[in-house]
């Protein structure tokens, strides 16, 4: 007994390390922003505060006007949007059907194509691929251009948004399809009334992993976009210096808050939204 | 309405097994027809390889005199209730129920209407924009029927309707869908691995075993003489006595005991044939007392079926099985004494009906 309660105990106080470990981060990261002159220390923003009293800094809204009047800061957010919310409606189009006529259609050798592609997709969008990459995007005049850059990261998801959908749909019974079917539905309208808002939550989920994706990647846009308003976000973060060459904390850690509060947001909304319920109808 | 008409029928799935072997079915116009079989028979198969959602392998189907064997599911005028329903999750049942109708083109308006209608008339009405994740099993069963019903097919196929409510409620559904079919008048065939329920439902009934057809004929006639020992041992809530027979002269002898032979195969016969000798429970008169034509033994086992009770007698080495009235039954121990019906006894060579 009393060694269970150690444990518990032991448990717990090391469950509350590795919180504190990943919450610091974050703690900074919300209260940074609204100081005037963010260290690498959390404080505590205050009207009045940083007098020399420790873990308090004067409160400001100083820094959010320093971000809007840097030249490629919103418009990078922008972009960021952009980007991510091409690549995410083309990943969820095109993994929806391919991922639907995989989990449907007996294939020979279809398992093994599916672990090809996954395969494939951890090379193209990794590192080994970028001069390929580069030297193709050159060829067919897409180097500098948000489309091209949209084709490539999309080419990257796929491979695993089509595995990722293709087990969800093989999770939902064929009864409701053949049901359709035998009422006299087309293959079109089946995909329409049906499986389309069976599987809506997964479609959510890859849309929502999609955009993380795209927001959060660097190396490609920082190769193939060399125009400075095409570029997105992520980008745009590595250049936030001072003349100084130090890093620019006060642009830093404000753009870095505009910069994640999109994606927290985009996940409570989803999640909210579409959730993991499944209504039932499938007596088992 | 159509009848439904299967020639030759052959399901072979990719992979070799054959689920459908060279099936010949025919199911009148307006008929209540039970596919009975145990699982893996074959019937769900049947039902889909009907519907359109398996491809035949060979042979014909013929609903209402068109031969459809190569036509797509939704242009064969027949629907379909799914044994785990498929009622469509995301939408509410009037929208379920109205759902043949929108494929259709029925205005929204429409189609709504004739859905509370259907639905009213099941007893559905108050629950239309509940979807069917909020609704017992019995409320599913009956959204899938009025969505059949909704259809206004020639001719419904059910995959076992039943099998998915609790006992209770099985008894219930079993009455109202024998009546509805009545009301309706549409071909039906349904799917059951419940012999009752065959029995129970069907204007007639065939016997599956794997892919054949053992058996066709109304209820009374599967019950009372089954063509052959699968069908025999397949049929009634208690199971028939198959004992190993021997025909001596124009008696036979079972388990030691000299029985007459049954009226139906008399003069059939050869003597000193070996056969097997089948007889029901029910169809047994039990006494205590020594009784002439008896199986006779010691009371092993005596199990209270209600209203009956079955008692089982050690006759020689074999099991002999009969029902008594309750209030008749005997102790566990004691002498017993079973007499077969002559006019319900039935013989079997080489496993056939004689
Ligand atoms: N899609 C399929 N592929 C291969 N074999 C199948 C398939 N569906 C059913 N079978 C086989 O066909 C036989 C009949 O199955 P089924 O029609 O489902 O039987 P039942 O409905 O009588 O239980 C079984 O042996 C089953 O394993
Ligand atoms: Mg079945």
């Amino acid at each position: 007994m009393i060694r269970f309660v150690l444990g518990r105990i032991g448990f717990y106080a090391l469950v509350a390390v590795v919180l504190a470990f990943f919450t610091l981060p974050l703690l900074w990261l919300v209260t940074a922003p609204f100081t005037a002159d963010p260290t690498y220390e959390v404080r505590v923003p205050l009207p009045g505060g940083g007098r020399g009293d420790g873990g308090t800094a004067a409160f400001t809204w100083d820094n959010f006007r320093a971000v809007l009047e840097h030249p490629y800061a919103l418009p990078s957010l922008y972009n960021s949007v952009l980007l991510s919310a091409g690549t995410a409606a083309l990943v969820v189009l095109l993994a929806a059907l391919a991922a639907y006529a995989l989990s449907r259609v007996r294939l020979p050798g279809r398992d093994a194509l599916l672990y090809v592609l996954l395969l494939l997709s951890s090379i193209i969008t990794g590192t080994a691929a970028i001069v390929p990459l580069f030297q193709l995007a050159v060829e067919l005049d897409l180097i500098d251009s948000r489309l091209g850059l949209v084709l490539i990261l999309t080419g990257g998801l796929l491979p695993a948004a089509i595995f990722m959908l293709k087990d969800f749909m093989d999770s939902t019974p064929k009864s409701y399809e053949e049901s359709a079917r035998v009422f006299g539905a087309s293959p079109l309208q089946i995909v329409r009334h049906v499986v389309v808002p069976l599987v809506r939550p997964g479609l959510a989920t890859i849309a929502v992993w999609a955009v993380a994706n795209v927001w959060g990647n660097f190396l490609m846009p920082y190769l193939l976009l060399s125009d400075v308003e095409k570029q997105p976000a992520a980008v745009i973060t590595y250049t936030l210096y001072t003349e100084g060459g130090q890093a620019n904390l006060r642009l830093l850690s404000t753009f870095g808050l505009l910069y994640s509060v999109p994606v927290v947001l985009m996940y409570l909304f989803v999640s909210k939204k579409y959730g993991f319920r499944f209504h039932g109808g499938i007596k088992r | 309405m159509a009848a439904i008409e299967l020639r030759g029928l052959t399901k072979v799935y990719p992979g070799g097994v054959t689920a459908l072997d060279a099936l010949d079915l025919v199911v009148p116009d307006g008929e209540f027809f039970a596919l009975l079989g145990p699982s893996g028979c074959g019937k769900t198969t049947l039902l889909r390889t009907i519907a359109g959602l398996e491809a035949a392998t060979g042979g014909a189907v013929v609903i209402g005199g068109r031969d459809v064997t190569g036509v797509q599911p939704g242009e064969r005028d027949v629907a379909m209730v799914f044994q785990d329903y498929a009622l469509f999750p995301h939408m509410d049942v009037a929208d379920n129920i109205a759902y043949p109708l929108r494929i259709k083109k029925v205005p929204k308006g429409a189609r709504r209407g004739k859905a509370a209608e259907v639905g009213a008339r099941l007893g559905l009405d108050g629950l239309m924009d509940r979807r069917p994740g909020q609704l017992s099993g019995g409320q599913q069963q009956r959204v899938a029927l009025a969505r059949v019903m909704a259809t206004q097919a020639q001719a419904f196929l059910f995959d076992e309707p039943l099998s998915n409510l609790d006992a209770r409620l099985r008894l219930e559904a079993r009455t109202f869908l024998k009546k509805l079919q009545r009301e309706l008048g549409v071909t039906t065939v349904f799917v059951t691995h419940d012999q009752a329920e065959a029995l129970a439902m069907a204007d007639r009934m065939a016997v599956m075993e794997a892919g054949h057809i053992r058996q066709i004929g109304t209820p009374a006639e599967v019950f009372q003489r089954p063509a052959n020992t699968f069908v025999a041992a397949f049929i009634g809530s208690t199971p028939m006595n198959l004992l190993d027979a021997t025909v001596r002269g124009d008696t036979l002898e079972v388990a030691g005991c000299k029985v007459p032979v049954p009226a139906s195969a008399e003069g059939r016969l050869q003597d000193g044939e070996r056969l097997v000798y089948g007889v029901r429970p029910e169809y047994m008169a039990y006494s205590d007392g020594p009784a002439d034509a008896a199986l006779a033994g010691k009371v092993a086992i005596v199990e209270n079926l209600g209203a009956s009770y079955l008692v089982t007698l050690d006759v020689g080495d074999v099991a002999v099985q009969a029902v008594v009235p309750e209030g008749r039954e005997p102790a566990v121990g004691s002498d017993g004494h079973a007499v077969p019906r002559r006019d319900r006894a039935l013989v079997y060579r080489d496993g056939e009906l004689v």
